[in-house]
C-alpha cells in the first residue's frame, strides 16, 4: 500500500488503466506537457508518449465531441475538463451525443468515455471556478455520475469508470485533492497521508459504480452526502454529538437507493447535503425517493442543506459554503422536529 | 513594404508563413511628447498596480485567481488611445489593465481583488469579474472565449442604434481556439458589425505554448475564410498598437465590418499567481524584458528626446505609486460585503 493524495490516486488510476489497455487515451487542456493544472496527469505523457497523453486546444465542445467519436470506434478516452465550470460548451455533446449514442444506434455504438472534472468551491474561485454541476448530468438519461470523497475511492472508481462501457462524468471535489476538508476553513486540513483512506494500493483494483459506503454508523438520523460534504457531515456529527449515520453516495447515477432506504428505515430521519445550489439540486431527488420509499418510517420531514440559490460569490465564500455549522443546525432541527 | 521601425517581437514569425500585408506596411507615426508621456504614465500605472496586486496576493489579502497583465501594458494603452467616448471594451479574466486603461478607479479594482464592498462588483466578483457602465467596460469574464460573442453583440447593438461606435473584444491566443470565436467571426462579417477582435498573443495559454495547441499560429489569419482582414502588430510597442488601432477603428466606423488585430505580446508573470511558469525558460522571459519592455521603450525615447528628465520620470512614478498605494490601503481597510448582499442582483 502506498500513501496517496487524491491527485496521486487519480493519476495512478489513469496510469494503471493506460498500462493495461492501449485503447485508453488521456487528454485535455494543459494535460500533456504541463501535466494538468492540478498535476493529475503529471508524467503520463513522458511515460506513454504524445499519442496517448496529449494537450488539446481550449475547445471544450470539440474536445468532448472528438472523444465521443473516438469512443464510438473503440477507444477509451479519459478526458480532463480543467474545471467543471468549463464544461458548458461541451454540454451539447455530452447530452445529445455521449448520452444518446447507445440508444440512438440501438446498441451498435457506445460511448465509453470518462470526463474528469474538478468541482466545488473552497478555493476562492468565485462564480466561474467553484461550480458543482452534477444535477445537470443526473437529469440526463444515459450518463453515469461519480463523485469520490477520498483517494482510495477515487482510484478504484476512476478505474471502474474508465472500464465502464458507458459515459461517466467523474466529478473530483477539488477541495479534497490534498486532504479531507471538512469545512473548517480556518484550520489546516490534515493531509491524506495521515488518513486511512489515503492508503491506496499501487496496482489495479476497482470499486463498483453504484455502491454507497456508510462512513459513520449511527442510529439517530441519516445524512446522505457525497464529495466534500461527506467530511463536512462527519464533522457536524462529531460537533453536535448527534448519532448520525453518514452515507457517502460515491455515485449519484446509478444511485444506491438500498443503502439509503435501509438507513432511513432505521433512523427515521434524513438530511441530504450538497454544495450545489438547492433548487432542482440532486438533494431534491434523494428527498423525493426517501419519502416515496420510507414514508411510514419517517418521523420528521426530510431536510436539505445546500449551497444558496445564488452564483458562488468571491467574498462571502464561507457564507455560501454549507459548512459544519449549517449542517449541524439541520441535524439539531430534524432531531427536534 | 517598408521595414518595421522598432525592434520587433515579430522576429518570431516563421519564414514559411504565407505572405501578407503588414499593418501600416510596418511603419507608424512617432508619438508626440504628450502621447509618449501619457502612454508612459498609463502603462506604469498598470505595471505598478499589478505589482502591488501580486504583493497583496502573496500577503494573503487577495485569494483565489489573480491574473497579472505585466508585460502586455502597451496593448490596452495603445488601443484605448484610439477609442472615443461610447466605444465598448470587453475582455477575459486578465482584465485589470483593461479596466485601468478604461479609466476605472484603481480603488474599485483593488478592492474587488480583496473582495470588499467598495470593489467594482461589491466584492462578489473577484479579479475576473468586474464591469463599468460609465466607462463602457463590459467585463471581466472568467470563461475563456465567452466574451468574444458578447463583444460581437455589442457591435450589433451599435449598428442597430446607428451610432458610429465600435466594440473592442480582447481575447488570448488560447481563447482563439474556442468554437464560438468562429461563429462570431462569421456573424460579424455577415452583418458587417463594427467590432475589433484584439487577439493578445502572449505565446502561452496557461502552461501550453501556442504551437502545442494551434494549427494556425498566425492568429491574424484566423479570419481569412470569413474575409475578415487581420494584421499582426508589435504589441510591445505602444506606437505600433495605437497606429493599428487607429486604422482598425476607422475601418469599423466606416461600416466595413470587423477586423482582427493580433498583438504579439508577452506576459512576464505566470498565468496566474499560483503558476510558477516552469514551462518556459527564465532566459526567454529575461530576453523579452530586456529587449522589448513596453515601458522601457517609451522611457528611453522620452529621455533620448529630452522630453523628460530622470527627475520628471521619477515624479510620474511617484504619482503612480501614490495612486496604487491608496488603492491598496483602501482595499485592505474597506469592509467585506454584508451578508444581505448574497442574494442581490440575481433576478429583479
Ligand atoms: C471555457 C474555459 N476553458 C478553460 C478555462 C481555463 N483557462 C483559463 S485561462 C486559460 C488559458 C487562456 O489562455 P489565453 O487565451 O492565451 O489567454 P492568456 O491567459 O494568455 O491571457 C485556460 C485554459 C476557462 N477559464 N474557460
Ligand atoms: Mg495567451
Amino acid at each position: 500500500m502506498a500513501r496517496m493524495t487524491m491527485i496521486e490516486a487519480v493519476r495512478s488510476a489513469m496510469d494503471v488503466s493506460m498500462e493495461r489497455d492501449d485503447n485508453v487515451v488521456v487528454f485535455g487542456e494543459d494535460v500533456g506537457y504541463f501535466g494538468g493544472v492540478f498535476r493529475c496527469t503529471q508524467g503520463l505523457q513522458a511515460k506513454y508518449g504524445k499519442t496517448r497523453c496529449f494537450d488539446t486546444p481550449i475547445s471544450e465542445s470539440g474536445i468532448v465531441g472528438t472523444a465521443i467519436g473516438m469512443a464510438a470506434y473503440g477507444l477509451k478516452p479519459c478526458v480532463e475538463i480543467q474545471f467543471a465550470d468549463y464544461m458548458y460548451p461541451a454540454y451539447d455533446q455530452i447530452t445529445q451525443e455521449a448520452a444518446r449514442i447507445r440508444y440512438r444506434s440501438n446498441g451498435d455504438f457506445t460511448c465509453p468515455i470518462v470526463l474528469r472534472m474538478p468541482t466545488g468551491g473552497g478555493i476562492f474561485g468565485g462564480q466561474t471556478h467553484s461550480q458543482s454541476p452534477e444535477a445537470l448530468f443526473t437529469h440526463v438519461c444515459g450518463l453515469k455520475v461519480v463523485v469520490p470523497s477520498n483517494p482510495y475511492d477515487a482510484k478504484g472508481l476512476l478505474i471502474a469508470s474508465i472500464e465502464d462501457p458507458d459515459p461517466v462524468m467523474f466529478l473530483e471535489p477539488k477541495r479534497l485533492y490534498n486532504g479531507p476538508f471538512d469545512g473548517h476553513h480556518d484550520r489546516p486540513v490534515i493531509p491524506w497521508s495521515k488518513h486511512d483512506l489515503g492508503e491506496v494500493p499501487e496496482g489495479h483494483y476497482t470499486i463498483p459504480i453504484g455502491k454507497a459506503e456508510v462512513r459513520r454508523r449511527g442510529s439517530a438520523v441519516t445524512v446522505v452526502a457525497y464529495g466534500t460534504m461527506v467530511h463536512v457531515a462527519l464533522a457536524a456529527a462529531e460537533e453536535t454529538g448527534i448519532d448520525a449515520e453518514v452515507i457517502d453516495l460515491r455515485s449519484l447515477l446509478p444511485l444506491d437507493l438500498d443503502t439509503i432506504v435501509k438507513s432511513v428505515e432505521k433512523t427515521g430521519r434524513c438530511v441530504v447535503v450538497h454544495e450545489a445550489t438547492l433548487t432542482s439540486g440532486f438533494g431534491g431527488e434523494v428527498a423525493a425517493l426517501v419519502q416515496e420509499h420510507c414514508f411510514y418510517h419517517l418521523e420528521a420531514p426530510v431536510v436539505r442543506v445546500a449551497g444558496w440559490d445564488t452564483p458562488y460569490p468571491h467574498a462571502q465564500e464561507w457564507d455560501y459554503f454549507p459548512g459544519p455549522a449549517r449542517v449541524g443546525r439541520a441535524l439539531v432541527e430534524v432531531m427536534e422536529a | 513594404m517598408a521595414p518595421r521601425k522598432s525592434a520587433s517581437v515579430s522576429s518570431r514569425k516563421s519564414a514559411a508563413k504565407p505572405a501578407k500585408k503588414d499593418f501600416n506596411g510596418g511603419t507608424f507615426a512617432e508619438f508626440s511628447k504628450e502621447e509618449d508621456l501619457n502612454a508612459y504614465r498609463e502603462m506604469l500605472l498598470i505595471r505598478r498596480f499589478e505589482e502591488k496586486a501580486g504583493q497583496l496576493y502573496g500577503m494573503g489579502f487577495i485569494g483565489g485567481f489573480c491574473h497579472l497583465y505585466i508585460g502586455q501594458e502597451a496593448v490596452v494603452v495603445g488601443m484605448q488611445a484610439a477609442l472615443k467616448e461610447g466605444d465598448q471594451v470587453i475582455t477575459g479574466y486578465r482584465d485589470h489593465g483593461h479596466m485601468l486603461a478604461c479609466g476605472m478607479s484603481a480603488r474599485g479594482v483593488m478592492a474587488e481583488l480583496t473582495g470588499r464592498r467598495g470593489g467594482l462588483s461589491k466584492g462578489k466578483g473577484g479579479s475576473m469579474h468586474m464591469f463599468s457602465k460609465e466607462k463602457h467596460f463590459y467585463g471581466g469574464h472568467g470563461i475563456v472565449g465567452a466574451q468574444v460573442s458578447l463583444g460581437t453583440g455589442l457591435a450589433f447593438a451599435n449598428r442597430y442604434r446607428g451610432n458610429d461606435n465600435v466594440s473592442v473584444a480582447y481575447f488570448g491566443d488560447g481563447a482563439a481556439n474556442q468554437g464560438q470565436v468562429y461563429e462570431s467571426f462569421n456573424m460579424a462579417q455577415l452583418w458587417k458589425l463594427p467590432v475589433i477582435y484584439v487577439i493578445e498573443n502572449n505565446r502561452y495559454a496557461m502552461g501550453t505554448a501556442v504551437s502545442r495547441a494551434s494549427a494556425q499560429t498566425d492568429f491574424s489569419q484566423r479570419g481569412v475564410s470569413f474575409n475578415i482582414p487581420g494584421f499582426q502588430v508589435d504589441g510591445m510597442d505602444v506606437r505600433a498598437v495605437k497606429a493599428a488601432a487607429d486604422e482598425a477603428v476607422a475601418h469599423c466606423r466606416a461600416g466595413k465590418g470587423p477586423i482582427i488585430l493580433e498583438m504579439l505580446t508577452y506576459r512576464y508573470r505566470g498565468h496566474s499567481m499560483s503558476d510558477p511558469a516552469k514551462y518556459r525558460s527564465k532566459d526567454e522571459v529575461q530576453k523579452m524584458r530586456s529587449e522589448h519592455d513596453p515601458i522601457e521603450q517609451v522611457k528611453a525615447r522620452l529621455m533620448e528626446k529630452g522630453w523628460a528628465s530622470e527627475d520628471e520620470l521619477k515624479q510620474i512614478d511617484k504619482e503612480v505609486r501614490d495612486i496604487v498605494a491608496d488603492s491598496a490601503d483602501f482595499a485592505q481597510a474597506d469592509p467585506e460585503p454584508d451578508a444581505s448582499e448574497l442574494y442581490t442582483d440575481i433576478l429583479l
